[in-house]
């Protein structure tokens, strides 16, 4: 059978995050919870965290979260990093044994900054040399991946329940401000570690609920500016797209979901000037990197999460509110079973995005 | 009197007992095979110049008409073929080349009609496109590369021009010359009509026109007939023709008998003159003279329309767009070998080009290994027959496609090939006044619309089962195709797997 990578593997299923816009450390006891109570929208073929603030000592540098096949593409991959970087601190990832959780890879974590001679050498900024050197590893050395690349965060996945995956990572010794999780129910089977959700490129994460109908559309045209679709998901390809439209182009939260999640052409025309000019511009600009077909996803960003549906809302999701937390999940149940009681409830529309940003924070977007 | 070595091709059938010699058939045809026998009292046939245009067929009132390919044959060969046998007669009685009109007829592959489309099932839902909104329109032109901002941190919408159609259907280069006044007149009042483009091909745009200008492209060819400042800027875009799918390499020829009144006016040249356009254009013998036409074409209408330039798929078609995006054009069209014409000589319409499926894979391929995909907009004509072929040229790269005998077929052609005699009894590809008045352009403009409207319901049909709500999402998306019976070099060629991977 072909692994992940070779083959495109649709999927459906379940998500869900935690956010304290007070920025409140969290451990991840309560987004455990919350999944299991989704255990039939997956069907033990993969899950994921993303936490947000879990590094606090290390905040200032890149925490690369590898998994390794082989101890030999360990050494490869080792002297790759040295060469490339100043590691400041590097472990196995902590890990304890756990029914369902079987065929692990070596785990490894890395705390990096770009050496400044090869960075200079490069002409890059630092953020575009990580990325470089993180697509270098994955497509180049084989049996090594790396899945999580960004500062004070980090990526946890495997095959797995995400209620046994959460408990093998541990991740109630963590504590951060924000978690996203995710329960996989591919419609095959991969088998393979990295295909796991959420997938990340430096801090920005993205869980995902869908199948989108523009997955080819999408991936040709990201590909055409410097990223390399390896896993063949719908999930990977639209953290591509939202990294190259925020990071690269410069675009607000805001203004990526209007690409993504664009308004449709009679609703535009409805709107005032100049808004109308904009989101015009804005659709015809970045027209192959619409997303159609069904998706809800959460995107974890360096302080905050933003939730997304598709404009026809073809997927459940819903987010509650409560004092300074946002909770947000494919089901209700999801977020009642660690917030019984909530000040609001509601579904967000099609296409409409949620912003969730830390207080006093000037991020991205509002 | 010589003997005379070619046989009729078909035979047109009379029913004796329906015909009531009224004489219809005789005032339709233009080739003058009917005719009223006062012996016999009764009309006979010439089959010899039936042309089979089926204007007669259509027009009997008894319907005692109908044409029938001729059952007299040479003795059987495999390898000479009556064709190959009357072609050598035809050349040996004239030292001529052989002309032929509309696209290669030749029993090619059309790859069209080995992809297959995808549909959703179970992990994601189809459209209803009768119940939920779905998206046709697009724009062609550069997209920005970079986003800027005012002080206040607001987009400014400034780029290079860009042309929108509602529809990814626009109609293909046919000049005033080639084609009637009235067939023009249908296609610009359709054009408007459906908010999409027709072309005026190469032969100037006719001073009634002016008034669809929005919705016209005007073309530069290598004649510049009727090429002024007033015209470029009349078009909503410029087409620079460096080349036509029925003729590559090929320049092309009106006599001078078409020359008159109105067309000599449109052209800008004298009434009787041959008009001549020459194979290359004089003043591009490579790719940086072409730029240079690009930017003086920009120059003259300031920077406001967007500039095509239009080739023919030849071999090395993939590195010729890559050097034309490059060379500061807006939109690449290209044109298949099944690309009609109103005259070719009949070798190079039958042997010179490649199919437009492979050329706008490879050429789509191609632009996106460069990383310059997004910087022009492709176009492909040369054979769009239908609703699903729009859907695949999509789904394998084209932001939009080119239709032009598809929309003389609409107009009433009946594809009998000999648009080069200058009687068609369509009135679409004549001069003739008395043919001309035939096609009305009332008529004719809302044929046009019914069909690429009928189209746009197909496309919606087609995408909404593959839960794709959008025409920009079907842009390259090639894993909705799958190839049937195809060889692994094609398949990779046109970038898609086979059915059942």
């Amino acid at each position: 059978m072909l692994k992940e990578g070779q083959v495109r593997i649709p999927a459906g299923c379940a998500i869900s995050g935690i956010f304290s816009r007070s920025g409140e450390a969290m451990s991840g006891e309560d987004i455990i919870t919350s999944i299991t109570v989704m255990h039939d929208r997956s069907n033990g073929l993969g899950g994921g965290y993303a936490g947000y603030g879990i590094y606090p000592q290390y905040k200032d540098y890149y925490a690369l979260h590898i998994f390794y096949d082989t101890h030999e593409a360990k050494t490869d991959c080792e002297k790759f990093l040295e060469r490339h970087f100043d590691i400041i601190n590097l472990s196995k990832i902590p890990t304890r044994p756990t029914k369902g959780i079987t065929d692990a890879p070596l785990i490894w974590r890395y705390f990096v900054a770009p050496l400044p001679t090869k960075l200079a050498e490069s002409q890059l900024d630092e953020k575009e040399f990580v990325v470089r050197c993180v697509f270098r590893v994955n497509t180049q050395l084989e049996g090594a991946y790396v899945f999580s690349s960004g500062k004070n965060m980090g990526v946890f996945k495997a095959v797995g329940y995400p209620e046994d995956v959460g408990r093998f990572y541990r991740l109630e010794e963590y504590a951060g401000y924000c978690w996203t999780c995710h329960g996989r129910y591919p419609t095959n089977t991969p088998g393979w570690w990295g295909g796991a959700h959420p997938f990340a490129l430096l801090d920005t994460t993205i869980v995902h609920n869908g199948e989108i109908s523009s997955y080819d559309a999408n991936r040709r045209s990201i590909e055409m500016h410097g990223y390399k679709c390896t896993l063949l998901t719908d999930t990977e390809v639209i953290a591509y797209m939202a990294d190259y439209l925020t990071r690269r182009k410069g675009l607000t939260l805001q203004e990526m979901a209007s690409v993504i999640a664009a308004p449709f052409w009679s609703t535009i025309q409805r709107m005032p000037s100049p808004q109308r000019e904009t989101l015009t511009y804005l659709r015809n600009t970045f027209s192959s990197l619409l997303i159609t077909g069904p998706f809800s996803i959460l995107m974890g960003f360096d302080g905050g999460m933003m939730a997304l549906n598709d404009r026809l809302k073809l997927r459940s999701m819903v987010i509650g509110e409560r004092g300074d937390r946002v909770y947000a999940a494919s089901e209700e149940c999801a977020i009642r079973a660690i917030c019984p009681e909530l000040d609001r409830l509601w579904s967000p529309r099609g296409g409409e995005a949620a912003i969730f940003t830390l207080k006093g924070a000037d991020g991205l977007c509002q | 009197m010589p003997v005379n070595y070619l046989m009729p091709e078909y035979e047109v059938y009379r029913n004796p007992a329906r015909c009531i010699a009224c004489r219809a058939c005789e005032r339709q045809c233009a080739n003058e095979v009917h005719h009223y026998d006062a012996d016999l009292k009764a009309m006979v046939a010439d089959d010899a110049k039936c042309v089979n245009c089926h204007r007669c067929v259509s027009l009997c009132p008894t319907r005692a008409l109908k044409i029938v390919k001729s059952d007299h044959t040479f003795r059987e060969n495999a390898n000479w073929t009556g064709e190959a046998i009357t072609e050598i007669y035809k050349q040996a009685a004239t030292g001529g080349v052989l002309l032929s009109a509309m696209g290669n007829p030749k029993a090619f592959p059309i790859y069209w009609d080995k992809l297959l489309i995808n549909a959703s099932q179970v992990t994601n839902p189809p459209i209803d496109p009768l119940r939920e909104p779905m998206e046709t329109r697009t724009f062609l032109g550069k997209k920005s590369d970079t986003i800027r901002r005012d002080a206040q941190g607001n987009i400014l919408c400034q780029g290079e021009p860009q042309l929108e159609l509602k529809v990814p259907i626009m109609f293909s280069a046919m000049s005033y010359g080639s084609i009637s006044y009235n067939a023009h007149a249908s296609l610009a009042r359709a054009a408007q009509a459906l908010g999409t483009y027709y072309n005026t091909g190469e032969g100037g745009l006719h001073q009634d026109f002016y008034q669809y200008g929005a919705n016209t492209i005007v073309q530069v060819a290598s004649g510049r007939f009727g090429v002024f400042s007033d015209y470029l800027n009349a078009g909503a875009a410029i087409e620079i023709k460096m080349g036509q799918g029925a003729k590559p390499g090929i320049g092309g020829h009106l006599p001078g008998a078409k020359i008159v009144g109105d067309i000599s006016r449109t052209r800008m040249i004298p009434e009787g003159s041959d008009a001549i356009s020459p194979a290359p254009h004089h003043d591009i013998y490579s790719i940086e003279d072409l730029r240079q036409l690009v930017f003086s074409l920009k120059e003259a209408t300031h920077y406001q329309k967007p500039v095509f330039v239009k080739i023919a798929a030849v071999h090395n078609v993939a590195a010729i767009a890559s050097g034309i995006a490059r060379s500061g054009a807006d939109v690449i069209c290209i044109d298949g070998f099944r690309g009609g014409t109103g005259a070719a000589p009949t070798r190079i319409r039958d042997n010179v080009g490649i199919p437009i499926e492979l050329a706008l894979a490879s050429v789509d391929t191609r632009l996106r290994e460069e990383g310059i995909r997004d910087q022009v907009g492709l176009v492909v004509g040369g054979s769009i027959r239908n609703a699903a072929d729009v859907v695949k040229a999509i789904a394998l790269g084209a932001d939009a496609v080119y239709i032009a005998t598809s929309a003389l077929i609409a107009l009433g052609c009946h594809l009998c090939r000999s648009c080069q005699s200058g009687k068609c009894n369509w009135g679409i590809a004549t001069q003739r006044p008395e043919l001309v008045k035939r096609l009305n352009p009332d008529v004719g403009s809302q044929r046009l619309v019914n069909l690429v409207t009928a189209w746009k319901h197909e496309i919606e049909e087609i995408m909404g089962g593959m839960g794709i709500n959008s025409i920009e999402a079907l842009r390259g998306n090639r894993m909705m195709l799958r190839g049937i019976g195809l060889t692994d070099r094609e398949l990779s060629i046109l970038g898609i797997r086979h059915a059942g991977e």
